[in-house]
């Protein structure tokens, strides 16, 4: 143990000789010389033999467990792997809403922890990831929603999560586009957590992935993992399109490939994968200073620092693994926002896109050890697992370093098996 | 200075002068001008701000991949920011305010940004704004936030219409160029049904401007006999102002016609959207000109090349008297020579090449235009507008050789083909080393549901790039999309042009080719979004190496133009920074639309009234008309009470509650969901469906029934009739009609096809009434016409006949523990029915109650409601339905499932009522705690309450929850905090309060 410690100081120590700190100073130092003196945010290296952890997957999951491997466990032999560019799947897709309002206890766990997490990452990382605690408010626009949301209040109440039960007045106060009394679904309150709001997607992945780098970790870029190696009910390592690897232990954090990945390891998750669409207006000067999400209607919008509203909505229909939605689901989302903010009806849609969720049958995470010794994984966050990250990674690290981690207890695999589901749908019908 | 030149342009009515307004100065123009081409005609070169930089911009393009002039436009309820004044089209009073400046155009504060430049290079903020760390979200970002953004955000509900038209066709041909015209032609001439569209309001395109011979004729008059032979032809169809959107999966086309636009008084919708089916696509989009990247290639002068010839030739607008053009191409010697033509002064082509020799080359030195070879521009001179250029070799790092005085700068980087369509739905691209573009790549197309190609490129937007090569294949591609669409395609030849030798181009992606890092970091990629050539090449340096990384990290190509013009150009840039191919780089992903189209158009006509319609019961009216508080359940507005002149709305639910439990109550209960199960299978059917055993109920009888999911969760409830043998009429919740429906089809569609039932949702059939209280029998006996004594229909039993003269079903069942009955009429007597009631009820004290009342009613009786006491994650067995779960069936929905370890957990939740020591009201979603927190610091909880209300019957808080072991520890007393953390000390009773032995509904 005292060992271990010993590594952990002894790397911290590294790591600020190593890296070059980001500071307002050291633009100004670096702007002296046209910025000819910034170093690569990550190391490129081609993957070594072997490593004591690889991680499949450098989306903000896999990057945030790497991550938390090495600063809580002081685990750094470790490989990410990513068959595209880090941070290139949802990760770098999802319209970066973060809250942590959940109405069940283990949710409400792993995400307020997420939450409290990015309230630092931008000082822990050293890379300023926008964090912007704007506020984001759930519209009960039904009776049952109501009931929903005053039942979910009382939940965070014990929960640790600051969250309150808000009047359609003080609605309108937080967000004056808003129009409360639509002819079809008039606003009648909503579930306001004043520290949620976004973040910029793109920083958590690069900042998470500069500080993993730095700590002496290989992020291998466009390398596909093909195979999981095995011998006697244990993972070996893994196939890739830049030779095999050996490893002690994998973690498999690949979101709407997790399907794909159990297959070489030869277990089965109950996971289906759907696309789901984002889409974002124009640019227009501030107008909204809060996110809003919609449920009834199913709709959620936020705006971007850049000026952009940033629309999402519904899952599409069917399986598929195609990062592009359909444009009736489109339709659906702005027809419904449009209802609610009538002024969204003059702005333009600048661009629409999808990625793939990763949807368990009770819309909850797994992460969890699997029938595969030494193998674990990491999946199921579907439309919702931007906000997690951080508490994610750090449960993750501890499950893989120690066994077991009580936040991530509760979304092991085996509870398919006893019915003993985490459905969130129950207060809200989407998990944004 | 730029003005109208004496030659009005090809597109310009000079007899039809209108005024319009920038930044409130009244301006002139013609019918036919866009905005820009008025702005400019105007001498308006500074039109707008840049995004991060709040640099001067001026118009570089003529269409709509211009970034710069963009525009808050109109007042009030059509006002709309970010308006692109090159695709505006100009009309009497158009009112446009320039953006992103304060306080002025001319003079904007935020300028000061330019100055600060060198500190805010690409992804300055992910570097800086960290500490201290409050300061993100109180100081830096709202200063971020304020600087950003561009046009002004709209306030008023939009005063305008938009519609949705939906068409099917053999062959869409996207674009109305010569491409285009000659695909649609060979394509309609095979006898397929045909739709071309084309987004400006002109056809022909850039051939109009670039000139050319058609068979032997000047292309304009190839391009009037074309679009006649298309009018003649009764199966194509031709729509101007119509764009192709963007493509998805199985032909499905999506098309943005600004109808009104361009006459806003006009009456009918703004936008129409169009969803297409088509067979196959053909996209002859053309190709976007290239920007050069120079030092101060943004000032308000700079403009791509084939602008500046689109403004004299369409539109008679000299933008100004010197032009110097500056290429590595042939083509932009059209500008020089159409600028000569207008008789404006040329003062030098600066080409980039070592030399070139095509025809337009040769035509340019006949001209006596002033040619220098190997030349590259050092610095553009000037700031609001351009004065001047330095000249370089391109070879070098830009030593100025000398300068020219000057006050348009023509350029022009080669071209690329618009692509986006073709690869919205996955078509591939390859590079084209010899025109440096990338073009479809026709072995990889998108495909259809049958695996087929469905979409082909044709002319220029495929690489082709002159006139008789584009003829050529735009005839072979609407010739195949015909024929792959099933029609057979006639043999006429296409159309030849004449054919022109042009000297190849030559890529230049940096001007001069070494230019320094002061000169980078004023060659500008992405005009809107401020991104230089210096921000590519710090981030390939920070190792942002993977496109969509850069693209990221400087935000390149995000702007509102989506890279229309610098897309290629920070590829090739950063290809070059990493010392690898720019097709190795790879690009971006196109996505859908291909220019910005209006929420208002997505949305459509379903707004206000007609967003998801309300649905209507029969008596929905009446309702409204006698103080119904709507209370939106499903897609219906249902009665929360019938609040009275001086109540408030808990004061009519406490009437209606007294009333019906003395003396008689009226519900309509016609949102109840009524599904038919019909068939031979249908018994066994619902066997599966229901935990209950529903095959053995006897025709004439009811039985209450539990709907569960396949996890075994509680899904919904209601009572099932059998109607005969082979006819269950099932009830399902007002919120379960369609859902338990679309449940039943599921499993009748994928798994049980062959069992011999169908299912129809009958709900709107009927208008169904709840006649409940002590008088409900008097009130039926007096409207008379059928038996409905405790012996002739007995509880959960029921019987058709006529009450008061209407037909109807009477049903003897109860969810309030009165004497009650549920009454089904035609929905078309519904409102007659529910008169009659209330007629004949007066002697009873009749009075009608809404959901409120039903909840409190049912609550009184320890009745669950789905949505209350389930949510999903409960099972029957936690609210004591047991009984309701047959043992003698080997199989149903959820039966599996409820086997499973943590189901038959004696640790679930359980039902019980809870009753408040203090008679107060339980607080909605309380839960129920114990002492100490869990392993993650939460507070243990060990319960929480369901429903709670306040009974008028028994003046005080009733409720009803699911508590741990909660039926073994009746009387014992809880804690419910509230959220303040106050607790209410609660003591767990038995669910059922109200007449317990039913004594009340058995009479
Ligand atoms: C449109 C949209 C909107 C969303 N909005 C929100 C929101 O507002 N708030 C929120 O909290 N969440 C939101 N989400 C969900 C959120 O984006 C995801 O849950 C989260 O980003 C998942 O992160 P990840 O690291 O698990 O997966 P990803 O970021 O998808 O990372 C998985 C990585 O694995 C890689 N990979 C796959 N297979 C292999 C292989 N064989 N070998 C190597 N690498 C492989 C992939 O390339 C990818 O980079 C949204 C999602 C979408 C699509």
């Amino acid at each position: 143990m005292a060992q271990k410690d010993a590594k952990v100081q002894d790397l911290s120590q590294e790591s600020v000789m190593f890296m070059k700190r980001y500071s307002a100073f050291a633009v100004a130092r670096e702007a002296a010389r046209y910025h000819s003196g910034w170093e690569r945010a990550w190391r490129s290296p081609m993957p070594k033999k072997s490593y004591d952890v690889i991680i499949v997957g450098a989306g903000g999951h896999g990057l945030a467990t790497a991550y938390y491997l090495g600063k809580n466990h002081g685990i750094t032999n470790v490989a990410v792997i990513e068959k595209g560019w880090l941070g290139g799947g949802n990760t770098g897709r999802n319209t970066t809403i973060i809250r942590s309002n959940y109405l069940q206890d283990p949710s409400a766990a792993i995400f307020e922890k997420a939450r409290s997490l990015y309230e630092t990452m931008s000082q822990d990382l050293n890379y300023n990831v926008m964090f912007s605690p704007r506020g984001v408010m759930m519209l009960a626009q039904t009776q049952s929603e109501i009931r929903g949301y005053l039942r979910t209040a009382q939940a965070n109440a014990l929960q640790g999560v600051k969250t309150e039960f808000i009047t359609p007045a003080r609605v309108k106060e937080l967000c004056p586009i808003i129009e409360l009394s639509g002819p079809r679904y008039p606003v009648l309150g909503a579930l306001w957590q004043e520290r949620g709001g976004t973040a910029r997607h793109d920083a958590v992945a690069w900042g998470y992935a500069r500080a993993c780098s730095d700590m002496g970790m290989d992020i291998i870029q466009q390398c596909e993992v093909t195979g999981v190696d095995q011998a006697d009910g244990q993972v070996t390592g893994v196939k890739t399109t830049k030779g095999d690897i050996a490893c002690k232990k994998l973690g498999v954090v690949v979101a709407g490939h997790s399907g794909v990945l159990a297959d070489m390891a030869g277990f089965r998750l109950p996971v289906e994968s759907i696309a789901l669409q984002a889409l974002v207006s124009e640019p227009i000067k501030p107008c909204m200073d809060v996110v809003i999400m919609a449920n009834t209607v199913h709709g959620y919008l936020s705006q971007s620092d850049k000026g952009e509203m940033v629309i999402g909505g519904g899952t599409d229909g069917f399986n598929n693994y195609t990062q592009r939605g359909s444009f009736h689901h489109a339709e659906e989302t702005v027809r419904a926002l449009v209802e609610t903010f009538p002024m969204l009806s003059r702005l333009k849609m600048l661009r629409q896109w999808g990625g793939i969720v990763d949807m368990t049958g009770d819309r909850s995470p797994i992460l969890s050890s699997t029938p595969l010794g030494g193998c674990f994984i990491n999946c199921g966050w579907g439309t919702g697992g931007f906000k997690s990250i951080p508490g994610s990674g750090w449960g993750m690290a501890e499950l893989m370093a120690k066994g077991s981690s009580p936040l991530t207890d509760a979304f092991g695999l085996n509870r398919f098996a006893e019915g003993r589901f985490i459905d969130e749908s129950v207060a809200a019908g989407v998990a944004h | 200075m730029s003005t109208r030149l004496p030659n009005a342009g090809r597109l310009i009515d000079a007899s039809k002068q209108i005024e319009f307004s920038f930044n409130g100065k009244r301006l002139k123009g013609y019918e036919g001008d866009t905005l820009a081409s008025a702005l400019l005609a105007n001498d308006q070169m500074l039109v707008g701000r840049s995004f991060k930089y709040h640099r001067p911009r001026g118009i570089v393009a003529s269409g709509a991949e211009e970034p710069n002039a963009l525009m808050n436009m109109g007042e009030g309820g059509q006002f709309e920011p970010n308006q692109r004044a090159t695709t505006t089209e100009l009309f009497d009073g158009l009112a446009a305010k320039s953006q992103n400046h304060w306080p002025s155009l001319d003079f904007d504060v935020g300028a000061i940004n330019t100055h600060l430049a060198r500190f805010l290079p690409a992804g300055f903020y992910y570097k800086m704004f960290i500490h201290p760390r409050p300061f993100w979200k109180h100081v830096y970002e709202p200063i971020i936030r304020k600087s950003a953004g561009l046009g002004r955000a709209p306030k008023d509900r939009d005063q305008d219409r938009y519609e949705h038209f939906y068409t099917f066709v053999d062959v869409l041909v996207v674009g109305g160029g010569v491409a285009g015209l000659q695909a649609a032609l060979a394509a309609g001439q095979s006898g397929a049904n045909v739709l071309l569209i084309e987004q400006t309001a002109d056809w022909g395109g850039r051939a109009q401007v670039d000139g050319g011979e058609v068979d032997g004729k000047p292309v304009a008059d190839w391009i009037a006999s074309t679009l006649k032979a298309l009018d003649d032809l009764p199966n194509v169809t031709r729509r101007d102002r119509l764009m192709g959107a963007g493509v998805y999966d199985h032909g499905y086309a999506l098309g943005y016609e600004r109808v009104n636009d361009h006459t806003p008084s006009n009456a009918g919708p703004r936008h129409r959207l169009w969803r297409i089916r088509a067979k196959q696509i053909v996209t002859a989009t053309g190709a976007i000109e290239r920007p050069l990247s120079f030092a101060g290639n943004d000032i308000p002068g700079v403009m791509l090349a084939s602008a500046v010839r689109d403004y004299a030739v369409n539109f008679g607008v000299s933008v100004g008297d010197r032009t110097v053009v500056v290429t590595n191409n042939d083509d932009a010697y059209l500008t020089a020579i159409a600028m000569k033509n207008a008789g404006l002064d040329v003062p030098a082509i600066l080409d980039a090449r070592a030399s070139a020799n095509g025809d337009l080359v040769q035509q340019a030195i006949d001209m006596g235009i002033r040619l220098e070879f190997g030349r590259a521009i050092a610095a553009v001179k000037g700031g609001k507008r351009v004065t001047g250029v330095k000249v370089c070799a391109q070879i070098g790092e830009g030593a100025v050789l000398s300068e020219i005085d000057c006050e348009v700068v023509a350029m022009s980087g080669g071209w690329s083909p618009v692509v986006h369509l073709w690869s919205h739905c996955g078509g591939k691209l390859n590079w084209d080393v010899e025109q440096q573009m990338f073009r479809p790549d026709a072995t990889r197309p998108p495909t259809s549901h049958d695996g087929e190609a469905m979409v082909t490129v044709a002319g220029i937007a495929n690489g082709y790039l002159d006139l008789n090569n584009v003829l050529q294949d735009a005839d072979q591609a609407g010739k195949n999309a015909a024929k792959a669409a099933g029609s057979k395609p006639k043999t006429a030849k296409a159309p030849t042009a004449s054919e022109a030798t042009i000297s190849p181009m030559e890529p230049v992606w940096l001007m001069p080719q070494g230019a320094p890092i002061k000169k980078r970091m004023k060659a500008w990629l992405d005009f809107q979004n401020d991104v230089k050539v210096s921000d590519v090449q710090l981030a390939a340096q920070e190792g942002y190496e993977s496109v969509e990384h850069t693209k990221r990290y400087t935000t390149l190509g995000m702007a509102t133009d989506q890279g229309k013009l610098s897309n290629i150009n920070g590829l090739a840039v950063l290809s070059k920074a990493l010392n690898a191919d720019i097709p190795q780089v790879g690009t971006t992903t196109f996505r859908p639309p291909y220019t910005p189209i209006s929420m208002g158009a997505i949305a459509g006509e379903a707004r206000g009234k007609v967003f998801q319609p309300l649905r209507r019961t029969p008596i929905h009216d009446w309702n409204m008309a006698n103080g119904a508080d709507p209370e939106p359940v499903g897609q219906w507005h249902r009665p929360f009470a019938y609040v009275e002149q001086g109540e408030t709305v808990h004061e009519a639910v406490n009437r209606e509650v007294l009333n019906t439990r003395q003396n008689l109550g009226l519900l309509d209960a016609s949102t109840l969901g009524k599904i038919i199960v019909k068939g031979p299978d249908a018994g066994k059917f619902l066997d599966m469906m229901y935990t209950n055993m529903m095959s053995s109920l006897k025709p004439g009888k009811c039985r209450y029934g539990l709907v569960c999911t396949e996890n075994g969760f509680l899904m919904d409830d209601g009572v099932v009739a059998r109607i005969d043998d082979d006819t269950y009429l099932c009830h399902t919740t007002t919120g379960g009609a369609d859902r338990i429906h679309a449940h039943m089809e599921e499993w009748l569609q994928t798994e049980w096809w062959d069992w011999k039932v169908y299912t129809a949702n009958v709900t709107e059939q009927f208008a169904q009434i709840a006649v409940v209280g002590p008088n409900a029998r008097k009130v039926l006996e007096k409207l008379g016409g059928m038996d409905v004594s405790k012996e002739a229909l007995p509880f959960m039993t029921w019987a058709d006949g006529i009450i008061g003269g209407f037909d109807c079903r009477a049903y003897r069942i109860s969810f309030s523990g009165e004497l009650s009955y549920e009454i089904a009429v035609p929905a078309s007597q519904g409102q007659a029915f529910w008169d009659a009631l209330i007629e004949a009820g007066q002697e009873f004290g009749v009075m009608p109650y809404g959901t409120e009342t039903l909840h409190i009613l049912r609550a009184e009786k320890g009745f669950i409601m789905i949505g209350d006491e389930s949510d999903g994650t409960v099972i029957p067995q936690d609210l004591n339905l047991q009984w309701a779960i047959s043992k003698k069936k080997e199989d149903f929905l959820g039966k599996r499932a409820q086997l499973r370890s943590h189901m038959a957990d004696p640790d679930r939740w359980k039902l019980v009522g809870l009753e408040t020591l203090d008679g107060s009201v339980l607080p909605d979603g309380a839960y129920v705690v114990a002492d100490g927190t869990n392993a993650n610091g939460q507070r243990n909880m060990i319960g929480r309450v369901t429903s709670t209300y306040y009974s008028a019957t028994l003046d005080r808080g009733i409720a009803m929850g699911l508590v741990l072991h909660g039926p073994d520890r009746m009387g014992e007393v809880l804690d419910i905090p509230k959220t303040d953390g106050t607790i209410i000390k609660t003591r767990i009773v038995d669910p059922v309060i109200y007449d317990k032995d039913g004594e009340k509904q058995n009479v």
